[in-house]
């Protein structure tokens, strides 16, 4: 399909002789929003972490299979380019506690020696922090530290960050397992404002939060893609008796 | 039961007196000491202390600039190496803690800590100053570089690995190169820490005389060449203290009194700076 953004081909990670994501075929569409669920340990966070490169920083880990990003397999392209492509936002907020929030959202060109103009730098923090539904909230303390700002800004930070460097894509770890139910609203009520621009996968092990953002669902289980469908299909009619269990809470 | 409780109570009572008692007592030597070399060195210390060369014996006056610049420019020097080397040195042993050779050079980082700085000072004897035939004072930087490395490379260390994984991860994710982690975030975030190590280890040095004896060695003129001998204020301090004229005991003891205020001050300025600069993760 043309529309593809990200395919997975026989994809494998291992840590040492663990084999924790096992032969992976997934294809996700431009401007969707995926959410992948399992139980703990199930390997939905390595799975991610392959999409972008992250995996292999942990010493001993590696993986074997093609992702395809736009029909372009990313383990022959340069790890810091696909990196830089591919937006990540992590489980607790990490803004850089040494820069200001103006400097977090740029960060992604401040780091990387990219030189930008600016006018053009307040371009990019005011889009992209508005993008973010941050920009009310922040727009006169710009020049604060970020670690300032409550979790549930500081995730909202990260993603402006992500957002800032233009990525097609943007790949989300169970970004609010650290946040409060007020703060987690917040962010969920984000996906679908993105989902316009972005591609998302979102990793949770919160079905309910599955449910409520994403438009298809991946399954995982023990390392495998047990299933993979349209959300509501798969809450109201899974195929696989696995993920029935799972939903119904038969096991966690 | 009761008369039991009351004698365990009296022994809490006995045993925090004296924890009190030792924690006021061993504040004691210091203030003692600082007591008595104020006393001693206060009225040594005027302008004309600070920017004279000292006096042959006979003559009145004298100074201890020549002590103070070879102090500074020998601690500068030693700085010079020891900072980039410790930090490098220091990066390596957070980043990589589970190598071998992280495992081996921690090793040589703790007992090089413990190796009697006269030792490092006979080394660097025998690796410069005899090749060249000359006592310089680029020999005792040297021997204070290598004093100073295990501290610096300790703090670094130590402030480093604090800092969370989570840190490093946001700005791979980045794309950001590793090199540029490093110094871009890693290293700015733990900048405090690491600064007040490479203060303490100044502070650590500056009073240090046995490295030097058989490097630096002393110069009773003012000299900035780093090829020949230099005086330093630990140095000058033993020398004129062991001499048999009164006139340089009392330039002893107003050096003793600069040094001491220098070590205070770089103490100090090693607290303030961790509060201060502290980054609040």
């Amino acid at each position: 399909m043309e529309n593809t953004i990200v395919k997975a081909e026989n994809y494998n990670s291992y840590f040492g002789d663990n084999h924790v994501v096992k032969d992976v075929n997934i294809s996700i569409n431009k401007n969707e929003v995926i959410a992948v669920m399992g139980p703990s340990g199930c390997g939905k966070t390595t799975f991610l972490r392959g999409i972008n490169r992250m995996h292999e920083l942990i010493p001993g880990a590696t993986s074997k299979g093609k992702i395809l990003l736009d029909g372009q397999n990313v383990y022959d392209m340069n790890a810091i380019y696909v990196r830089a492509k591919i937006g990540m936002v992590f489980q607790r907020p990490n803004p850089f506690p040494n820069l200001s929030i103006y400097e977090n959202v740029v960060a992604g060109y401040l780091l990387n020696g990219i030189k930008v103009s600016k006018a053009d730098k307040d371009v990019i923090v005011e889009r992209s922090l508005t993008s973010a539904a941050l920009w009310k909230e922040v727009k006169d303390s710009l020049h604060k530290k970020g670690t300032f700002l409550s979790g549930g800004q500081q995730q909202r930070l990260c993603i402006a960050r992500a957002i800032a460097m233009q990525p097609e894509l943007i790949l989300f770890d169970e970004p609010t397992s650290a946040l409060d139910p007020i703060s987690t609203s917040s962010v969920e009520q984000l996906f679908h404002e993105l989902k316009a621009n972005y591609t998302l996968i979102i990793v949770t092990h919160n079905m309910q939060q599955a449910a409520r953002v994403s438009d298809r669902t991946a399954f995982f289980y023990m390392g495998e893609l047990v299933e993979f469908d349209d959300t509501k299909q798969m809450f109201t009619n899974p195929a696989d008796q696995r993920t029935q269990n799972y939903i119904t809470g038969r096991f966690s | 039961m009761e008369a039991k409780i009351g004698f365990r109570n009296t022994k809490s009572v006995i045993f925090k007196g004296i924890v009190v008692f030792f924690a006021f007592v061993i504040t004691l030597p210091l203030i003692i000491v600082l007591i008595y070399i104020i006393k001693q060195g206060i009225t040594q210390v005027n302008w004309h202390f600070l920017t004279n060369v000292p006096a042959p014996v006979g003559e009145k006056g004298g100074g201890i600039l020549n002590a103070l610049w070879g102090s500074f420019l020998m601690v500068m020097v030693a700085a010079v190496v020891a900072i980039p080397v410790g930090m490098a040195a220091g990066i390596y042993l957070s980043e990589n803690p589970r190598t071998k050779l992280a495992y081996y050079s921690g090793l040589c980082v703790d007992i090089l800590q413990g190796v009697p700085s006269i030792v490092v000072g006979i080394v660097v004897y025998f690796w410069i100053v005899k090749p060249l035939g000359t006592f310089s004072a680029l020999s005792g930087s040297l021997a204070l570089a290598i004093m100073m490395l295990p501290i610096v490379i300790r703090s670094t260390e130590q402030t480093l690995r604090l800092l969370p994984d989570s840190l490093k991860e946001a700005a791979l994710s980045l794309g950001v190169p590793y090199h540029r982690v490093i110094l871009k975030v890693i290293v700015p975030c733990g900048f405090a820490g690491i600064l007040s190590g490479i203060t303490l280890s100044i502070a650590r040095v500056i009073g240090e005389t046995a490295p030097l004896l058989f490097t630096a060695f002393g110069n009773p003129y003012l000299s900035s060449s780093l090829t020949k001998p230099m005086e330093s204020l630990p140095h000058l301090i033993f020398t004129y203290a062991t001499s048999p004229y009164d006139d340089w005991h009392n330039l002893a003891w107003g050096a003793s009194f600069i040094l001491l205020m220098f070590v205070l001050i770089l103490n100090i300025v090693t607290k303030v700076i961790t509060r201060k600069w502290k980054i609040q993760l």
